[in-house]
C-alpha cells in the first residue's frame, strides 16, 4: 500500500521543530509501525536525507523504548498495543499518517520523535523500591502473598515506563505511572513498611518534574498498551491521603 | 598484554580445588576484603545495566564502592534482560520433586553438552536459591499458590518444577526488580548513571583496565572516565546475524573494544537457537519474536507426513497424516528436549520439504489437544498474553489454526574469557552475565540466563571484585594519564573516519548482508565448506563497508546512523572469529552443530578427546589472524556422556 507520512523533524532540544512530509511507496500489511519506519527511512537515505531518529529496542512490546503518537493517539489506534507492535495492516492505502513525539513539558524533544523521560526515573529513585540491600534475607516463602495480592501486584507491576499515559493526558500527568508503582507495593507485604514514605515522595518528585495533577479522564488507560487501570490512581490517591493525614511513620 | 597462562597455551581459570560442593565457601574465605571505611575510594565502572550489570552496581553501591553505571537505552529499565519470558530457575526445592543444588548443575553441565567449567555452575546452582530470597523481598511480584507460597513451573527440557515466574514476563519483574534497588542507589547518590552514553573503548594502563572511553548518543561528546576497575555486563552478539530475538540496540562493541585491547573471546561459535520463534515474513523484516518456550509444555509439534500436504490449511489434515515429530523421536521427553535439540529437528524437517509457510520454513505448533484437555479458559489462562501477541504480528489466532514456529537466533553462550572470580585476562577487566562466556558451555537451558545474569551480579561479583581490589596494589589513575587521550583520540578518529567515506550504502544494508551470510554459512547447522565461504567473503565485505558506507549528519549531534556505523563495523570484524571458532570446533556440541559431524540419525556427535576444551581467541593485531588460547575442561564430578534425550 501507499501512505504518506507527515513526520516531526526536530534537530536538537533547542531547535524548534517542523513537519516534513513523506510519502511511503510500497508497504507491506505485514511490516510494523517501526519496519515501515526502517523502510522510509533507508529510502531517505539514500537520497541524501538524514534518517528521521525515533527510539525503539526490543521490539517486542515489553522494553517501554519505542513511543510516537501516531493520528493524535498514543502508540496508534490498536488497542494495548505499543507502537512496534503495531502492524501496517491496521492502515489502508492511501492513509495519511501524522507522527508526532510525546508531547509534554517534562518530557523534552531529544531530536525528532525522541523524547527525554529521565523524569520517570527520577520518580522512580525517590521510593520506587523496597529498601533491602543484597543479601541477608528471609527465605522466599517465608513471606507468604495471596494469589489475589500477588496477581493485583503484578496487574500494576506489568508498566512498562512508556510515558504514553504522559502523552494522553491533557494535563500531562503521570499519576499512571507512579500509581502503578506504588500499588504494586500497596499490595505486597514487602511494600508495607515504607508504604507512606513512597507515596509522598513520589508524588512529591512528580509534581517537581512537572507533570499535572489528574483529572480522572482515564485518557491513561485507554492508551496504556499494558492496559494498566486507573483503579491503581484510586488506590494512590488513597494512600497519599492517609499519609498526609497520619504522617510517615506508621 | 598479560595473558594469565600457565604455559603459552594453557588458560588457567583459578578455580579453587577441593570438593566441588565447597569449593565457593572456600573461596569466599580467602577471598581478600577491603575495609568498610576503604570501599568508597574505590571506584567502580560498570557498563551495562542488564539484570547483571544493574545487580552488580546496585549491590557494589550497598556494599559502599563508587560505582559508575552506564547504558545506551535511555534508562537502565530497558536493558534487554526484560524481553525473557519464561522464568528463572532455582534449586529450591519447593516441589519436593527431587530436585537439588547438585541436581540443578548436573542438568546444567549436561545440557550445556560438557562443554562449561564445572566449578562455575556449580556456584551458579548454588546461590540460585538466594536469587529467589533476594528478588521476593524487594517486591518482585512472583507467581502465587492460593496458599501463598511461590509456584514452580517445569520449563525447558527440566524433570522437576525448578522455575520461577512472573506470568510470561518473568524477565521483566527480575529486571525491574534489579532496576529498583539501582535507583535507590541512584537517589542516594552512591551510583551516578549515564544514559544514553555507549562505551566505545576500554582504557589499559600498566596492564590493567583502568577506565572506558563512551560517546554521549545525544550530545556527541567523547569522554574518558577513570577508575579502579571495570565491569562489563553488555550482553550478547546475536544481532551479528542482524535477524535475532535480541533488540534492535544489542551490539558486541563493548565486548570487541576490550578483545581488540586485549580481552580473550571464547567459544563465540556457540550461539543458541531458540525454536519457537514466529517464523519470517518478509525481506522489510527487522527483528524475530521470540513465543515463549513455555508454549511447549501444553502445544505439540508437527509437520504433515506427506510433502504434498504442506500447503493445505492445517485443520484439514487429518491426525494420522501429521508427524508429530519430537515426540516420535524423542519418546522420553517428547515436545519438552533441550532448545539446540528442537531447533535441529525443526530443520531437518523443513529441509526434508515438509516444512509450513512462507518459504517453507515453519512447522506447527498445535494447541488443539490441549485446548480439548483442559479447555480454551484454561490454556487463555496459561498463555493468553503469548496468544495475543502471535495474533497482532501474524493475524492468525493460534485458538483457531495452530502456531507457525521457526527457530531463530536467540542468545550468545560465547563471550569474554573470565576466570572463577569473572575477571578476564586483563586484571580489573571484570565480564558478567550474557557477556561472559562462564555457565552455559555450548549449550543454555530454558530459564537460566536470568539466573547466571543475577547470580553474577548480586552474589558473585561482589565478592570476587574486592579481591581485586584489595590486592591489585595499583597507583589511582585521574583520567589524565597518555593512555586515556590515546584512546579517546583513537575513538574520534574512527567517528570522524565512519562520517568521511561518504559512499553509497547504509550501515543498515550491510548488517542484513553479514547477517544473512552468517546466518546461511554459521547458523543452525555448519560445515567446512561453508565455514571457509563466509571467511573468503567476510573480509570483501569488511573492505567494502570501509570503501562505500554513507553515513549522514555529524558527530557531533544525535545520530542514530553513525551509532548503528560503529557497531556493524565491530559485527564486521566479530563475524570473522565467530566463523573461525566454528570451523576450529570439529565437533558437534550443544548450539554448535557442525554437520560432518552427527550419527546416521542426525544427532550431534561431539569430540571429547580433541575438544574437551574452551576455545579462547586472542586478538593479535590482525583480525584474520588471532591466535587459539586453550582452556581445558576436566570433568571430576560429571562424567561426559551421549546426550540422550530419547
Amino acid at each position: 500500500m501507499n501512505l504518506t507520512l507527515k513526520i516531526w523533524r526536530q534537530k536538537d532540544k533547542a531547535t524548534p521543530g517542523k513537519f516534513e512530509t513523506y510519502e511511503a511507496k510500497d508497504i507491506s500489511p505485514d511490516m510494523s509501525f517501526l519496519e515501515m519506519l526502517d523502510v522510509v527511512s533507508e529510502r531517505a537515505q539514500a537520497q541524501g536525507q538524514e534518517p528521521c531518529a525515533f527510539d525503539h529496542d526490543c521490539r517486542e512490546g515489553i522494553c517501554g523504548m519505542c513511543s510516537l503518537v501516531i493520528n493524535g493517539v498514543p502508540h496508534g489506534p490498536e488497542a494495548a498495543t505499543t507502537t512496534c507492535q503495531l502492524h501496517m495492516r491496521k492502515f489502508k492505502d492511501g492513509d495519511n499518517i501524522v507522527i508526532e513525539p510525546w508531547r509534554a513539558s517534562a518530557f523534552p524533544v531529544l531530536r525528532d520523535l525522541v523524547v527525554d523521560r529521565t523524569a520517570f526515573d527520577r520518580i522512580q529513585q525517590k521510593g520506587g523500591f523496597v529498601s533491602v540491600n543484597t543479601g541477608g534475607t528471609p527465605d522466599g516463602n517465608a513471606i507468604p502473598v495471596s494469589k489475589l495480592e500477588a496477581d493485583l501486584a503484578m496487574d500494576a507491576a506489568s508498566c512498562i515506563g512508556c510515558g504514553a499515559c504522559v502523552a494522553a493526558c491533557k494535563n500531562a500527568s503521570a499519576m499512571l505511572f507512579v500509581a502503578a508503582k506504588v500499588s504494586q507495593y500497596a499490595h505486597l507485604p514487602q511494600g508495607q513498611a515504607e508504604r507512606s514514605r513512597r507515596v509522598l515522595a513520589m508524588m512529591e518528585q512528580h509534581d517537581v518534574e512537572g507533570f499535572g495533577s489528574c483529572t480522572n479522564f482515564g485518557e491513561c488507560e485507554a492508551v496504556c498498551p499494558k492496559e494498566i487501570s486507573v483503579r491503581v490512581i484510586a488506590e494512590m490517591n488513597r494512600d497519599y491521603l492517609r499519609a498526609t493525614l497520619v504522617g510517615t511513620d506508621p | 598484554m598479560s595473558i594469565s597462562l600457565d604455559s603459552k597455551t594453557h588458560l588457567d581459570a583459578k578455580t579453587p580445588g577441593g570438593p566441588l560442593a565447597q569449593q565457593w565457601d572456600k573461596h569466599k574465605f580467602d577471598l581478600k576484603l577491603v575495609n568498610p571505611a576503604n570501599k568508597r575510594k574505590f571506584k567502580v565502572i560498570v557498563v551495562g545495566t542488564g539484570l547483571a550489570g544493574g545487580s552488580a552496581a546496585a549491590s557494589l553501591a550497598e556494599l559502599g564502592y563508587d560505582v559508575h553505571a552506564f547504558a545506551f537505552q535511555d534508562s537502565p529499565r530497558r536493558a534487554h534482560s526484560i524481553a525473557a519470558q519464561g522464568g528463572i530457575n532455582a534449586a529450591k526445592n519447593y516441589q519436593n520433586d527431587g530436585d537439588s543444588v547438585y541436581r540443578l548443575f548436573y542438568d546444567t553441565i549436561k545440557g550445556g553438552d560438557y562443554r562449561a567449567r564445572e566449578s562455575n555452575v556449580y556456584r551458579l546452582a548454588q546461590v540460585s536459591t538466594s536469587i529467589i530470597d533476594q528478588c521476593v523481598a524487594q517486591g518482585v511480584p512472583f507467581a502465587r499458590e492460593y496458599g501463598g507460597t511461590l509456584s514452580n513451573r517445569s520449563f525447558g527440557g527440566a524433570q522437576v518444577s525448578r522455575t520461577f515466574y512472573a506470568r510470561g514476563q518473568t524477565g521483566q519483574q527480575l529486571l525491574l526488580g534489579a532496576y529498583s534497588a539501582l535507583s535507590r542507589q541512584i537517589g542516594l547518590g552512591t551510583v551516578k548513571m549515564h544514559n544514553r552514553s555507549e562505551m566505545l573503548d576500554l582504557v589499559m594502563v600498566n596492564g590493567h583496565a583502568r577506565g572506558i572511553v563512551t560517546r554521549d548518543l545525544v550530545s556527541g561528546k567523547i569522554e574518558t572516565w577513570a577508575a579502579d576497575a571495570v565491569v562489563l555486563a553488555t550482553g550478547g552478539y546475536g544481532n551479528v546475524f542482524f535477524l535475532s530475538t535480541n533488540a534492535q540496540g544489542c551490539n558486541v562493541t563493548a565486548t570487541w573494544r576490550a578483545h581488540k585491547r586485549g580481552a580473550l573471546f571464547a567459544n563465540p561459535c556457540y550461539t543458541q537457537i531458540h525454536p519457537t520463534c514466529i517464523p519470517v515474513s518478509g525481506d522489510h523484516q527487522s527483528k524475530l519474536t521470540l513465543m515463549s518456550e513455555s508454549l511447549r509444555n501444553d502445544g505439540r509439534v508437527w509437520v504433515p507426513k506427506d510433502k504434498a500436504d504442506v500447503g493445505k490449511d492445517p485443520r484439514q489434515i487429518p491426525e494420522e497424516k501429521r508427524d508429530y515429530y519430537l515426540e516420535r523421536i524423542y519418546p522420553s521427553f517428547g515436545n519438552l528436549v533441550p532448545r539446540d535439540i528442537a531447533s535441529r529437528a525443526a530443520k531437518r524437517m523443513c529441509d526434508e520439504g515438509r516444512g509450513v509457510g512462507p518459504g517453507g520454513l515453519g512447522v506447527y505448533l498445535d494447541f488443539g489437544d490441549a485446548i480439548k484437555r483442559i479447555g480454551k479458559a484454561a490454556v487463555a489462562d496459561r498463555y493468553g498474553n503469548l496468544f495475543e501477541m502471535y495474533q497482532r504480528i501474524t493475524d492468525e489466532s493460534p485458538y483457531e489454526v495452530p502456531m507457525r514456529i521457526y527457530p531463530a537466533v536467540h542468545y550468545s553462550m560465547g563471550g569474554l574469557w573470565v576466570d572463577y572470580n569473572l575477571m578476564s585476562n586483563l586484571p580489573g577487566l571484570h565480564v558478567i552475565g550474557e557477556a561472559n562466556f562462564s555457565d552455559h558451555g555450548a549449550n543454555r537451558l530454558g530459564a537460566s540466563a536470568l539466573m547466571q545474569g543475577l547470580a553474577d551480579g548480586y552474589f558473585v561479583l561482589p565478592y570476587t571484585i574486592g579481591n581485586y581490589l584489595a590486592t591489585s596494589g595499583q597507583k589511582k589513575v585521574t583520567g589524565d594519564e597518555p593512555e586515556f587521550k590515546a584512546a579517546a583520540d583513537d575513538v574520534r578518529k574512527r567517528v570522524s573516519t565512519l562520517l568521511g567515506i561518504k559512499g553509497k550504502r547504509s550501515p543498515t544494508s550491510f548488517h542484513r548482508e553479514l547477517g544473512k551470510l552468517l546466518w546461511d554459512n554459521c547458523g543452525m547447522a555448519r560445515n567446512a565448506k561453508g565455514l571457509q565461504e563466509a571467511l573468503d567473503r567476510i573480509p570483501s565485505l569488511r573492505e567494502e563497508f570501509w570503501g562505500n558506507l554513507n553515513v549522514l549528519g555529524d558527530g557531533d549531534s544525535y545520530n542514530v546512523a553513525l551509532e548503528k556505523a560503529g557497531r556493524v563495523a565491530d559485527f564486521m570484524e566479530f563475524g570473522e572469529l565467530l566463523c573461525r571458532d566454528a570451523l576450529e570446533r570439529e565437533e558437534s556440541c550443544g548450539g554448535h552443530f557442525r554437520e560432518e559431524y552427527q550419527s546416521e540419525a542426525g544427532e550431534a556427535e561431539r569430540n571429547d578427546e580433541k575438544f574437551t576444551y574452551v576455545a579462547a581467541w586472542n586478538y593479535t593485531g590482525d583480525v584474520s589472524k588471532p591466535e587459539l588460547v586453550k582452556e581445558p575442561l576436566i570433568f571430576e564430578e560429571v562424567h561426559p556422556s551421549t546426550r540422550s534425550y530419547k
